[in-house]
């Protein structure tokens, strides 16, 4: 069986289609990994080579990994959403109760959406905790840091502008409250709350706000701001490892 | 091989004279090269084959929690009828909590523009890039300045009756107070004494925000009165 699989995959990778797509042999030297890597456009983003000590799970416990991937997660279940969605009032609340009682498997999309965006302010809270107490915010990862906190900013928009998007009571109070504080900033206050609502109540014109933010502005910031993080990751030499990371494997 | 390449190690200080070379060591200098950062491996597949595998992780366990733990979904938005409590997004909820204590302003506004300001300027402090303990020089003069710190920010928030950050202060202070003598290496009084200031600052207020948004999310009903989760209450 593993040998029928083995000659298969061989043959597939020896034909013209799979060599015109990955221009390279199969990935068995450091040379073809490296260009696995590099010559892949999903990929380059990643360092060719990664420090042994790196990989181990205490050095990072894959929480920002792990944010990422939720990004990617929310964005597929995010947009498979939009199918059934209208940003407009009522009819957005209707929208929620098609999801659970006439689209096949409406509520498991809504569900795994939502999890995902409460599991990813959560790890990236906790990614950014762990970075702290590995020293990972000194040099020379300073800026990087810096894109971090922005990154945490965009998740929280992203999942305070999704909140008000099923229009129900607890949407629309939750949202009346977290303005609300806008409008203690002094002089300045009601006016950024009003442009932030396209009114001075939470109607229509903020639905479609939030709406937007969330679908169109804030993932795409997020992207932009994702592809520097990653890309700094590695120009920075890397993540942090300590002298304290002993071979033993403790700590 | 037909023959057998004939390779040599020695010193010379011409390159290139010396093609044949696997190690070239001018005089006076030496091989001999710490990492303490450790060897390198190939991402393909190493780091690869651990992300993929974290993905699947994570996918199931989303899949098993939405298989079983539905999204809520109350009653049409009603701008005539406010809940009691009105409560916004879990991880505002913390602030929210700040809000019952403090003015609209301080609360809504300068405190988090504050936290926010901190967390951008943290890597721009060059200040004990080592990491030395807190503890470590001039012990008592800076017990001192520490215990002056606590108890002002403590008085302070008895004035505005804060008590849900009094807790979580008062505990990390009483962590700070124990890992003071420092005579104990090992154990976790040694494991703290080696704390740097900026470690106390970042337990302290990530303590504080996990207690407020605990309580926001959980004990506080109508009014935000204390109530208790299990216990029965409107909402």
């Amino acid at each position: 069986m593993a040998t029928t699989f083995h000659t298969a995959l061989e043959n597939l990778r020896s034909t013209r289609v799979w060599k015109s797509i990955f221009r390279r042999g199969p990935a068995i030297t450091n040379r073809t990994r490296s260009v696995a890597v590099f010559g892949n456009l999903f990929l380059h983003w990643l360092p060719v080579k990664v420090r042994e000590k790196s990989l181990r799970v205490r050095a990072a416990y894959y929480l920002g990994s792990l944010s990422l991937l939720l990004f990617i997660l929310l964005v597929v279940t995010g947009v498979l959403l939009m199918f059934y969605y209208h940003p407009a009032a009522p009819k957005a609340y209707h929208d929620m109760k098609d999801l659970r009682f006439v689209v096949s498997n409406g509520v498991f999309l809504r569900n795994m959406h939502r999890i995902g965006a409460h599991l990813m302010v959560l790890l990236v809270f906790a990614h950014m905790f762990h970075v702290f107490y590995r020293g990972g915010f000194k040099p020379p990862h300073e800026f990087n840091w810096v894109v971090g906190v922005v990154l945490l900013l965009v998740t929280l928009f992203l999942s305070y502008t999704g909140y008000l998007l099923p229009w129900d009571q607890l949407a629309f109070w939750a949202v009346t409250v977290g303005t609300n504080i806008i409008s203690a900033m002094p002089l300045i206050g009601n006016k950024i709350r009003f442009v932030a609502l396209g009114g001075n109540i939470v109607g229509e014109n903020a639905l479609l706000r939030f709406y937007v933010l969330h679908v169109v502005i804030l993932p795409l910031i997020a992207f932009l701001f994702i592809g520097v993080h990653f890309w700094r990751v590695q120009k920075d030499g890397g993540l942090t490892v300590r002298s304290k990371d002993d071979d033993d494997g403790k700590n | 091989m037909m023959e057998k390449t004939k390779i040599e190690s020695g010193f010379s200080s011409d390159a290139k004279k010396e093609p044949r070379r696997i190690v070239f060591i001018t005089r006076n200098t030496s091989a001999k090269v710490t990492d303490e950062r450790g060897p390198k491996l190939m991402a393909y597949p190493h780091l690869l084959v651990r992300e993929a595998i974290v993905f699947e992780v994570l996918l199931i366990g989303m899949v098993l929690i939405a298989l079983f733990w539905d999204a809520p979904l109350e009653q049409l938005a009603n701008p005539l009828l406010t809940p009691n409590p009105a409560k916004a997004p879990w991880y505002f909820l913390g602030l929210q909590e700040l809000l019952h204590f403090f003015p609209p302003f301080v609360a809504g506004i300068l405190i988090p523009t504050l936290v926010l300001l901190g967390l951008i300027v943290i890597p721009y402090f060059h200040v004990n890039v080592e990491g030395k303990p807190l503890w470590g020089e001039q012990a008592s003069k800076r017990l001192g300045i520490v215990l002056g710190v606590v108890i002002a920010l403590l008085l302070l928030l008895v004035v505005f009756d804060a008590w849900t950050i009094i807790v979580p202060t008062v505990l990390v202070a009483a962590l700070l107070l124990a890992s003071y003598p420092s005579k104990a290496t090992t154990g976790w009084r040694g494991a703290l004494g080696t704390k740097p200031l900026s470690w106390w600052v970042m337990t302290w207020f990530i303590a504080t925000a996990v207690c407020l948004t605990v309580v926001g999310t959980f004990f506080r009903g109508p009014g935000w009165s204390w109530v208790w989760p299990w216990g029965t209450h409107a909402g």
